[in-house]
């Protein structure tokens, strides 16, 4: 009885705690300018099933990405278990679902076998990052708190998995010996294998360690889902979204800014009407988040700093400081520092004289890119990072006049001679007549 | 254009020839080859010549916006007015910028890239490929990121290649994980940030690493299908003093070259 109350506070106040902060998750995306996406829902959902439900994106790189799809299926597979274990929580029951018979044994044993790829996987991604030390978990961006964020994560999954085989191992000792507590239920391929080696500690001793591993279980769940708001691995929920809402148009277009068409179409065509309110002209470019559209703030949300792009961006991989996954971190931290500023004062930003510009990302950064699009194809999750690099570039040029002076001599050359050299457009076509 | 109007006729496609292959010495060779191509199978093809301005592919990926809707306005106008129908670029980088960006400018047309148009020419049976010169030879391709991943445009320079009996070899960074050449978005015409470590290779530039890549596979010959990646492509070659065993040559070239055109 005492155990099913302590269960139901846990579970609220996990759940209430949660909800606070994902409120404040959609708050803080919503930041972004508003930006629609209604079109195309059919090809959407195809997208958001084939990369974030099927993970197609991921085995593009073959270990990695089969590592990922056991940890994958296997976490969303054990919740249908977790399902069991808050139904037993708040009933005080033990394996509530073992009615189901043969099928509940098929169950517990399959899930056995999942919870066993996930331990593999989340031990080899783990060997990866920190003994193979893979480059890209090594880049300057992921020093400190991003790095410690990717371990905790990996050893939260390892504790999970291991206090459910211990939980199970237990139980399986605890119901061969009649405990009336605990009645015959379930399959154990895995944890069987352990159980004998527990078979020398009493009733109590048994007991108390399946208890302790299932309130472990339960208990580091609710922290799990708690830490994934102040975590890169919030792409786990948002993947979803994030895919629906890919960009669908081909790579190479960059959208077409509605705010200088109104400035420059009235040269061309005197009837034309313009696109933006002329009373409240939106700035052109991004020198803060608000510049950015609510989409490329999920993207910084949703980014869990794998650095497939970093490892495939031309610039990064030639030493240059240009790394596409720290634009996508720098833009969710300044986020965030939004956020946390609008929490302070009541709903409304005040002007903390820092923007995403200058004090986050730099104008080297931003100048380096080729723009590739390698690091938009690599993304798993079909993050965009070079809508934003275009964006901050726009604003440095036409906001602040900054572009490198070789950039600025290329402007000129294309406004005066229509070309990007200094050639004269007179001899467009001497090609001709040349041999 | 304006004489073939003049003379009461209209051609059947508009090849926009771009600032490189109007300018760029190396870059006419590729406008020549593409013309031999054109005037072999007797397409009726007009430019535009005088009246023919940068695209502004440049100036957009570099961040202004102003100048590229300035260029893409008047290149539009001058289009319209010729109420041009199909395009045919010899340049990756207009012929993506034309295809995706001047629609929203009031800019409708059919564009394709030389490669593509090449293809076609050959699937239709008006254009007859063999080896020639070419027969034997290793040949690598180096995908333009605007043809390729910006367009997914990865088979047709591909299967030209095919056509010329060679030995088509693959960069493992190839396709859609193709590694640029180091001259998108507007790097062509600036020098590339400091560089604080170098590459696993040894490399700080962007086009030598490429490159590298390339000659690993020790090819005669490195095509590619953009007259910017030509120009990367063939100074990392110098770079590594490979010239000499390898060329740099634009699959147009090696179409117009290996029959004679």
């Amino acid at each position: 009885m005492i155990s099913s109350i302590i269960f139901c506070i846990l579970f609220s106040g996990a759940g209430t705690f949660f909800y606070i902060n994902a409120r404040k998750i959609r708050r803080n995306i919503f930041i972004g300018r508003d930006f629609p996406i209604t079109d195309n829902k059919g090809e959407r959902l195809k997208t958001m099933l084939l990369v974030a439900f099927g993970q197609s994106k991921m085995v593009t790189r073959p270990l990695s990405g089969i590592m990922h799809i056991l940890v994958y299926v296997g976490f969303v597979l054990i919740n249908i278990e977790v399902l069991e274990m808050f139904v037993d929580g708040i009933l005080h029951q033990h394996r509530a679902f073992s009615f189901l018979g043969s099928f509940y044994s098929f169950l517990i044993a399959f899930f056995e076998i999942l919870a066993t790829g996930v331990f593999i996987g989340v031990v080899v991604f783990w060997l990866r990052r920190n003994v193979g030390k893979v480059k890209r978990f090594w880049n300057a961006e992921l020093k400190g708190w991003p790095r410690m964020d990717a371990n905790a994560i990996l050893i939260t999954e390892m504790v999970l998995m291991t206090a459910l085989m211990l939980m199970n191992g237990a139980d399986q000792n605890l119901q061969l010996r009649g405990n009336e507590q605990y009645h015959q239920a379930g399959s154990f391929p895995v944890s069987g294998l352990i159980a004998p080696y527990m078979s020398g500690l009493s009733d109590g001793n048994l007991i108390f360690l399946e208890r302790f591993c299932w309130w472990l279980h339960i208990v580091g769940i609710f922290a799990f889902l708690n830490y994934l708001p102040y975590s890169k691995h919030l792409h786990i929920l948002l993947a979803f979204p994030n895919t629906y809402f890919s960009n669908l148009k081909s790579k190479g277009q960059l959208n077409t800014l509605d705010s200088v068409t109104d400035v420059v179409a009235p040269n061309f065509d005197p009837a034309y009407q313009p696109k933006t309110d002329p009373n409240n002209p939106p700035r052109f470019g991004v020198k803060d988040v608000q510049d950015l559209s609510w989409k490329n703030l999920m993207d910084a949300y949703t980014c869990t700093e794998c650095g497939r792009c970093t490892s495939s961006c031309p610039q990064n991989i030639t030493g240059k400081k240009l790394s596409p996954r720290k634009i996508m971190m720098d833009t969710r931290d300044r986020m965030e520092e939004v956020g946390r500023n609008m929490d302070k004062n009541k709903g409304v930003f005040v002007d903390d004289g820092k923007s995403l510009v200058g004090d986050y990302i730099s104008a080297e950064e931003v100048w380096a890119c080729n723009t590739c699009n390698a690091c938009v194809q690599e993304c798993p999750v079909n993050i965009d990072p070079l809508a934003i690099i275009i964006d901050i570039r726009r604003y440095l040029v036409m906001e602040q006049s900054q572009a490198p002076a070789e950039l600025n001599g290329m402007f000129s050359n294309i406004e005066n001679n229509s070309a990007p050299w200094q050639f004269s457009p007179a001899d467009r076509g001497n090609w001709v007549g040349e041999s | 254009m304006a004489e073939m109007l003049a003379k009461g006729e209209s051609p059947e496609i508009l090849f926009w020839v771009g600032c490189s292959g109007s300018f760029d010495d190396r870059a006419k060779k590729i406008t020549k080859a593409i013309v031999r191509i054109l005037n072999h199978v007797n397409i009726k093809f007009a430019i535009l010549g005088m009246e023919e301005g940068c695209s502004g592919d440049p100036a957009k990926r570099a961040g202004n916006e102003f100048l590229f809707q300035m260029q893409a306005m008047q290149n539009i106008q001058v289009m319209n007015g010729y109420a041009v129908k199909k395009i045919v670029t010899g340049c990756p980088h207009c012929f993506n910028t034309l295809k995706n960006e001047y629609p929203a400018l009031g800019g409708n047309y059919e564009v394709v890239h030389h490669t593509q148009l090449v293809q076609q020419l050959i699937d239709e049976g008006k254009l007859k490929v063999e080896g020639g010169v070419f027969t034997g030879k290793k040949i690598v391709f180096h995908d333009p990121c605007y043809l390729g991943r910006a367009n997914n445009v990865y088979e047709a320079p591909r299967e030209i290649i095919r056509k010329l009996d060679v030995e088509l070899l693959e960069m493992k960074r190839s396709k859609a994980k193709g590694l640029c050449c180091g001259a998108g978005g507007a790097q062509m015409f600036k020098e590339s940030e400091k560089a604080y470590v170098e590459s696993p290779q040894g490399n700080k530039e962007v086009n030598n690493e490429r490159a590298q890549e390339a000659l690993d596979l020790q090819p005669d010959i490195i095509a590619v299908a953009c007259p910017f990646c030509n120009t990367m492509m063939t100074d990392g070659v110098k770079h590594f003093n490979k010239e000499e065993k390898t060329k740099v040559l634009d699959v147009a070239e090696l179409i117009a070259n290996a029959n004679d055109l």
